[in-house]
């Protein structure tokens, strides 16, 4: 019986033929025969291939090579076409959203924004494009649709942030950079330009939901492995024909905490915490700066924030002292 | 391949563990904690007791010339074209001559400033600048006590021996950039040493500390009302603020919470006292830059100036060197009291 004993599947299978899966209608349309890989197999099934792409597949990838040029190729010129600069200071370039003075322009010149639409443009279609695949496949295998949803909350909390926010806003400069440090810096700015972003509720419930998600993962994954010595990694099986597994995973829960999910209901508490935690996260940017200004005066009206005795004398804004600016 | 992948691995590990080990600038302990607010605020200052050892010994006072013997003929009798220093003995002015001699240009001497064949001419730049710097000086020991308090500050405060001081900044145009349509960096998205090594502004100070003129409320970016009123201040202004509070931190050798309360940034009744003090700093250093060190433009040596042709000048980091207060407090001063005169008039 395959067994584990860290991160990596210590048993591979390397049948002679690549398995081609259930036939479907479109299957004429997948590339390839499949083959194996011994690194693939060290971190889940070892046969790669055949993939379906199919033309929204083909025209996904497009619209994100185009916007991964546009946002690449601009960062090469912010270096001055330097490729080893481009390398070294890679983690700091940017694509920038237009400037404050541009508003809702559809169009600015392309040097002050104009690029940051067009990557805005093309990377959004892909995504969009990405989904729709995502559902179309999912039907095509009669699946549900659980995995093309849990996407589409993530997709929310992206347009929300580079979108719907900026049009309610009424300025594309509220959107988000293209970078990888320059977005964080841009998070941490948002914050403080919005009264701390900690005393949002949602952004809470966000923060709740995304550090329940990886608890619940760890919680169900440790439980999974520590129960496939009697079979527990065949949860399908185990959903519908329990075994001494699934016994022994629901008692060990009972026994240390009083209650235990069931084999079928621990995926809906994962997949709702995972859903919930870009959902509440969109709601929450979507209402900053459009319903609420200051998340900490907010709170302090609406008694969410504590108040801390005064230390010391008196602190007055200098600008508000008669006589005290000049 | 699995022993070949394993071999990676444990390559890749070493490498990476030295890497970590060798260039993240760790601070070794023991490091010490000081509680600045309220339990439960996390307003705390950190500080290595090592490395802030060093830290001060970098930053000693000179101990103090002997004071000028009282009286004696004013110093505009005994030479010839004094025009600031005017109300000061002879003695004085010449104990501030020597002084500044110590203090600005160490190696060169008098010729720094000085005609030595005629020390009353005014051939030499660096005593046109001179004149104008001790007008600052009195500056602000004087109108701005708000900042430098009865500490007050000297040559020394910022210059440390050197003829130009070694924390001071010109405008920064940015990197070499192509024209045309390709994206503008907006002042932001290189490595920003000014920004603590963020993507920030690389200068937030041609705003923000040299031009004079920019509003009350430059600074200020959060949100005043708990629900939108006005069409307040955009993120890049904010992540120009961010960026000269994370220079003036880095300047002091302080974190956030040395004047505010971190929950809620721009609230001035959590805030410490020294949010004041900082305030009036930044208004010290406008005018500094704006009233007493773009006009010596005029006279200095294209050497002198920076890529947009302006002087060099001071932000927190000229003064503080590293610590909340300048010298760590040494009241320099007391002892130069020549330096606390009237005000001359604006050049």
């Amino acid at each position: 019986m395959a067994y584990y004993q860290n991160i990596f599947t210590q048993v591979q299978v390397h049948p002679r033929h690549p398995e081609p899966g259930v036939t479907i209608q479109e299957g004429e349309k997948r590339v390839g025969r499949g083959q194996f890989s011994y690194l693939a197999g060290l971190i889940g099934n070892a046969q790669v291939g055949p993939i379906y792409l199919g033309t929204l597949g083909t025209l996904s990838l497009v619209s994100g090579i185009i916007a991964i040029e546009i946002i690449g190729l601009n960062m090469w010129a912010s270096v001055n076409w330097d490729p080893i600069q481009f390398l070294r200071q890679l983690p700091w370039l940017a694509l920038e959203p237009p400037r404050p003075e541009h508003g809702l322009k559809i169009l600015p010149p392309l040097a002050e924004g104009g690029w940051w639409l067009l990557a805005g443009f093309f990377l959004t279609a892909s995504i969009l494009l990405w989904w729709v695949r995502l559902y179309r496949r999912a039907r095509a295998l009669g699946l549900g649709t659980h995995v093309p949803l849990a996407f589409a909350s993530a997709i929310w909390l992206y347009l929300v942030l580079g979108f719907i926010r900026p049009i309610l806003m009424g300025s594309w400069s509220e959107a988000v950079p293209f970078g990888i440090f320059p977005h964080l810096d841009w998070t941490a700015a948002f914050s403080l330009r919005y009264g701390n972003l900690f005393y949002n509720p949602f952004h809470m419930l966000s923060i709740a939901f995304l550090y329940g998600s990886t608890l619940l993962f760890a919680m169900h994954g440790a439980t999974i492995l520590a129960v496939s010595r009697y079979g527990g990694e065949r949860e399908i099986e185990q959903i519908v024909d329990r075994g001494t597994a699934t016994e022994r995973a629901a008692l060990f829960w009972r026994w240390t905490m009083g209650f235990n999910a069931t084999m079928e209901s621990v995926h809906r508490w994962a997949w709702w915490f995972a859903v919930l935690t870009t959902l509440t996260g969109g709601i929450g940017i979507l209402l900053t700066g459009t319903v609420v200004d200051n998340w900490y005066l907010w709170a302090i009206k609406h008694g969410v924030a504590p108040s801390y005795p005064q230390i010391g004398a008196p602190v007055i804004d200098p600008l508000s002292v008669t006589g005290g600016v000049r | 391949m699995r022993i070949a992948l394993q071999l990676l691995g444990v390559v890749l590990a070493v490498l990476l563990t030295g890497a970590m080990l060798g260039t993240a600038g760790w601070v070794l302990p023991p490091v010490q904690s000081e509680q600045v607010g309220f339990r439960g605020t996390g307003m705390v200052q950190v500080h290595s007791p090592k490395a802030q050892a060093a830290l001060l010994a970098r930053n000693e006072a000179p101990a103090p010339q002997d004071p000028a013997p009282p009286g004696g003929e004013p110093a505009t009798k005994t030479y010839q074209n004094v025009q600031v220093l005017t109300d000061l003995s002879t003695d004085q002015f010449n104990r501030i001559m020597a002084s500044i001699t110590e203090w600005v240009s160490p190696e060169q001497g008098c010729a720094y400033c000085h005609n030595v064949e005629n020390m009353a001419d005014d051939s030499v730049y660096a005593k046109t600048v001179a004149r104008t710097m001790f007008r600052m000086v009195r500056a602000i020991n004087g109108p701005w006590k708000n900042h430098v308090g009865e500490t007050g500050v000297t040559c020394y405060t910022c210059h440390r021996g050197q003829p130009v001081p070694a924390n001071v900044w010109h405008i920064n145009p940015g990197p070499a950039h192509p024209g045309g349509f390709a994206a503008r960096d907006a002042g932001q998205n290189h490595p920003s040493l000014q920004a603590g090594l963020s993507s920030m502004n690389y200068d937030p100070y041609r705003e923000l500390l040299g031009d004079k003129a920019v509003g009350e409320r430059a600074v200020r970016v959060a949100a005043t009302t708990a629900l939108p009123e006005t069409r307040g201040e955009s993120l890049q202004h904010t992540e120009r603020t961010y960026a000269l509070m994370i220079h003036m931190s880095e300047g002091l050798g302080v974190n956030c919470t040395y004047c505010h309360n971190t929950r809620a940034f721009s609230s001035w009744s959590e805030s410490t006292p020294k949010r004041v003090t900082a305030w009036h700093g930044i208004r010290m250093v406008r005018d500094i830059n704006g009233t007493y060190i773009d006009p010596t433009a005029a006279v200095l040596p294209p050497e002198r100036l920076g890529p947009e042709g302006d002087p060099a000048k001071v932000n927190c980091t000229t003064c503080h060197q590293g610590l909340a207060k300048p010298l760590n407090g040494a009241p320099m001063l007391k002892d130069y009291p020549e330096l606390a005169g009237p005000v001359a008039a604006k050049p």
